[in-house]
């Protein structure tokens, strides 16, 4: 049996009114496993990561969510599939508090009666954010608004999980902490797309990756081949911009 | 003791009015994030909807309110939604308050269109028993509550109830709540945002149509007016409850209830301590609570995370044009004005010229709109206070000083100047929404408290204000003043553009752009503000103080009213803020628009007197359109032209002349290969410009308001 992959992006092309950020990006994350997107600033990442989700609509190009075209469905119809996006930076509503935060998500994934289970599990995953609940989640540090933003995506067990910059801005402790959770969580049969900056970081958890370079993609292949000579090519890149 | 006690059991119903509408407001601004001014209108809609079937058309009392309440006020959220504000859920709250001040604007003028603008008098009430019932209450006290007393308190904490369960324990409530911070990421949990607040448009609505129908047996006769001041009242129990908490909403509007009670009962009552300031307590309690609460200028609005997906907004034209082009615009301007000028002395009747002479006046008013929210991007919602200091300042100059008209004139404008530094320097702590409520507090409680003093505006006769005569010239000719006018309109142009070019002008557009970024580089935000107040009030005090010389006298109601000064806010932003030409064109528009609509709509009129043979229906149709309406149609595009705002931030004029120039240089282009490209905002492929500043995320996010300069000529 063939099965589709769970995403797959077809010659897409994406921007943000008059600037175009993407130029036919190609690329497939099959089920159950990882997938980096590295590169350097501006290289069109975070687009890719908000058309993966819905958040920006193609110009050109599909979509595709288990074979299904999705291109131009509204984001809360891409996230009803399975798809959970963790954006770049600060991710949480401000104004509400630490469990409304997660009762909002797990209400609408698990219903009335297991939204309890879900908030039991996140407390688990991340005592601290049981300690406080009942704090307004714009009060919580850089580090904490990350865990509950990882504790919301985490317990949905969703089918894929794109995760923007994860360990941006968080002490390399914790960052290995998060990167230590994203493996059981890929463990636990959830696919993975993941953004980062960190070749380090990156390469040791994806199978594949995907270079991207100035909104085109540079390379595609399996993880370990990318090796020196990818490596090297980056740096050198950093180097000029 | 038991006085005051029984004073303040008798203000509580009213306290119940004003917390309904309040509760309402909060209501609104927590689940869609637009503080909506026009919740006074919508009340209004569903206040006349009663009023006709149960009046008009006698139907049962139960019907009626359903279709008032239960069906007009959902659906009139359900349009508004849908037309408007879906289109804003993601633009910043000035935006959002802009749109509501249009719908303002335009909402009582369509409802006068659609039930004929006929006085409605006596409001039917929301309740079964007669009006006469009552209750004793304290046993054996003076104090009586009737039914409709009952009806407003019970209904107020019904709802009060209603909203604590929604917002406190139920999925939609967290929901309404997420969407407002951020409808996207809303959408990424799996959550259609949209259907969201549309049930939070819907919900408020009811809410307003509630409001609408139980308070209108308060008043005499139904009118927009009465409904917009009640609110405005309204508005200190809002900030009472920073914005926020229904229960303090509660509570602050039972407490201004009471509050004014007991000030009715104590103070003499032909003080002038009561009469100005009984009716303009809510005013300054707002004014106070806005600046001195602790919590509430805290309680900024959550910046959306993911605002970065929106795409940035498109360059101004006067930036991208090229020189030979700037030339070309600014002699087409010179020669316009010019064309005006000799129309003006030579074609125009008097009636015409008297028209242009108002707008070309009101120019130099709605130029101090563009100083404050163009360059300062600040909304100040009294600019016709300003024009009223300046207009009362010369009539008393010239009255007991003796004073020429003329200095006069630029000595009002000073004073307003002196009275917008003053007020600034307290109000520019807020930022958005809420200085724009301060400056609207500030103009009632200037309304209600000043102008119906006899020293301010000469009580019940309005000031006479004499033409001027600067030597051989007697400007009592109307030829002669519009010279005037235009020259110093001239003058306030050049000012405008001087400043906006100069220091000051970039200081604020710094600011603008990012208050902390301007304040990292040693800009001061405060000097640079108190400046802009200042200039804004001094132009408006100039523009008022000549519309009053003028008119021959300075009629505060028919000049001033603080509600013309929110249709020209209106007015002005949706020209264009940014630029000077826009200001003008929209002082002319204010007067000149409702003439032309008139003179359109007695076509069909004096068609049908001409053909006696028309068919039945056709002449039906044709009879229905009224010169009267003129008015009325004017407002309700210049409503109707704020909703744009949403989209073009930068004005329609500015739009226009983007377009417009995207034709002109592509034609040069095509004309002239050899000469490079100036760059437009279409898409470059990032390789082929390498050193291009790198396009990251971040720097595209646009600012709040746009900057570089509109197209000045």
């Amino acid at each position: 049996m063939t099965t589709a992959p769970i995403l797959e992006l077809v010659d897409v092309s994406a921007g943000y009114g008059a600037f175009r950020a993407l130029f036919g990006v190609s690329f497939a994350v099959p089920a159950g496993t990882a997938v980096a997107i590295v590169g350097p600033n501006g290289a069109g990442k975070t687009t890719v990561a908000r058309v993966c989700s819905g958040l920006v609509q193609p110009t050109s190009g599909r979509v595709l969510v288990d074979g299904d075209d999705v291109t131009g469905a509204a984001t809360h119809q891409v996230a009803r599939r399975g798809v959970a996006h963790a954006p770049e930076g600060r991710s949480v509503f401000a104004t509400l508090s630490v469990e409304e935060n997660l009762t909002l998500s797990f209400r609408q994934a698990f219903g009335r009666t297991g939204t309890g289970d879900g908030l039991a599990r996140a407390y688990e995953l991340f005592p601290r954010l049981g300690e406080r609940r009942r704090q307004l989640a714009g009060s919580l540090s850089g580090g904490e608004q990350r865990m509950l933003t990882l504790a919301r995506v985490l317990v949905l067990e969703p089918r894929l999980l794109v995760a923007d910059e994860l360990s941006l801005g968080l002490a390399p402790i914790v960052t290995e902490d998060v990167y230590r959770t994203l493996g059981r969580v890929r463990a636990a049969g959830t696919a993975l797309l993941i953004v980062e900056q960190h070749l380090d970081h990156a390469l040791a958890i994806a199978d594949e990756v995907v270079v991207l370079d100035r909104g085109e993609v540079g390379f595609v292949g399996p993880a370990h081949e990318l090796g020196d000579r990818a490596a090297s090519f980056l740096s050198a890149h950093e180097e000029t911009v | 003791m038991i006085e005051i006690l029984e004073l303040a059991v008798r203000g509580v119903p009213t306290g119940c009015v004003f917390a309904l509408l309040a509760v309402g407001l909060v209501l609104t601004y927590k689940t869609s994030g637009v503080f909506n001014l026009a919740f006074g209108a919508q009340a209004y809609v569903s206040a006349v909807v009663f009023y006709e079937v149960r009046k008009e058309h006698e139907w049962p009392l139960l019907p009626a309110a359903l279709l008032a309440i239960v069906v007009i006020g959902p659906l009139l959220g359900l349009l508004l939604d849908r037309v408007l504000f879906r289109h804003l859920r993601t633009s910043g709250s000035v935006a959002k308050l802009v749109t509501s001040l249009g719908l303002l604007v335009a909402i009582p003028e369509l409802v006068r269109l659609a039930f004929g603008s006929e006085s409605k008098k006596n409001p039917p009430p929301l309740w079964y028993v007669e009006r006469t019932d009552q209750w004793l209450w304290p046993e054996g006290s003076r104090f009586v509550l009737d039914a409709g007393q009952v009806t407003t308190i019970l209904a107020t904490l019904v709802v009060v109830a209603g909203l604590g369960v929604l917002f406190r324990s139920t999925a939609l409530g967290l929901r309404m709540r997420a969407v407002v911070e951020s409808p996207r990421m809303v959408e990424l949990n799996g959550i259609n945002a949209e259907r969201v607040s549309m049930v939070s448009w819907m919900l408020s609505s009811f809410l307003a149509g509630l409001s609408g129908v139980l308070l209108a047996p308060l008043f005499a006769s139904l009118s927009p007016f009465d409904f917009f001041t009640l609110l405005v009242a309204a508005l200190a129990a809002t900030a009472f409850g920073r914005l926020s908490s229904i229960p303090l909403t509660l509570l602050g509007g039972i407490l201004l209830g009471v509050l004014q009670a007991i000030l009715a009962g104590k103070l003499p009552t032909d003080s002038i301590l009561a009469n100005g300031l009984r009716p303009a307590l809510p005013f300054v309690v707002l004014f106070a609570l806005l600046l001195f609460w602790p919590g509430l200028r805290s309680a900024r609005d959550a910046a959306d995370p993911l605002a970065g997906v929106d795409p940035p907004p498109p360059p101004a034209a006067a930036s991208i044009r090229t020189r030979f082009l700037t030339v070309g615009t600014r002699a087409f301007a010179v020669t316009v004005s010019a064309i005006g000028l000799l129309l003006g002395w030579f074609v125009l009747d008097s009636f015409w010229l008297g028209l242009v002479t108002s707008g070309v006046i009101l120019g130099v008013i709605m130029l101090s709109i563009t100083v404050i929210t163009g360059m300062g991007g600040m909304i100040s919602l009294c600019q016709a206070t300003f024009a009223a200091i300046g207009a009362f300042t010369t009539a008393r100059v010239v009255d007991s000083l003796g004073m020429s008209v003329i200095v006069a004139i630029f000595v009002g404008a000073v004073v307003a100047a002196a009275v917008g530094g003053l007020l600034a320097l307290p109000v520019l702590r807020l930022e958005g929404v809420y200085l724009a409520l301060a400056t609207l507090a500030f103009a009632l409680m200037f309304q209600s408290v000043m102008v119906p003093l006899d020293w301010v505006s000469g009580g019940t006769t309005p000031l006479r204000v004499p033409r001027p005569v600067i030597g051989p010239v007697d400007l009592a000719e109307n030829r002669a003043f519009f010279v005037l006018a235009a020259a110093l309109l001239a003058l306030a142009g050049a000012l405008v553009y001087v400043v906006k070019r100069g220091t000051t002008g970039r200081f604020l557009d710094a600011l603008r752009g990012s208050e902390y970024a301007a304040a990292s580089v040693g800009i001061s935000a405060t000097r640079a503000k108190v400046i802009a107040f200042s200039l804004s009030a001094g132009i408006a005090g100039l523009g008022g103080g000549l519309l009053a010389c003028f008119y021959g006298a300075a009629n505060y109601d028919q000049s001033f009213n603080f509600f013309y000064g929110l249709v020209w806010v209106v007015l002005v932003v949706t020209a264009g803020a940014r630029s000077v030409q826009a200001a003008v064109i929209s002082g002319l528009g204010f007067f000149l628009i409702p003439e032309f609509l008139q003179r359109l709509f007695e076509i069909p009129g004096r068609y049908v007197a001409d053909h006696p043979d028309l068919p039945a229906a056709v002449e039906a149709v044709l009879r229905t359109i009224k010169p009267e309406y003129s008015l009325g149609v004017a407002f309700i595009l210049f409503g109707f032209g704020a909703l744009t705002y949403a989209k073009h931030p930068e004005g329609i004029i500015e739009v226009q002349t983007r377009a417009a120039l995207r034709k002109v240089m592509g034609a040069l282009d095509r004309t002239d290969r050899s000469q490079p490209t100036p760059a437009t905002d279409d898409a470059r492929p990032p390789d082929e410009d390498p050193a291009a500043p790198a396009t990251d995320d971040d720097a595209r996010r646009p600012a709040p308001v746009r900057t570089g300069g509109a197209g000045v000529p």
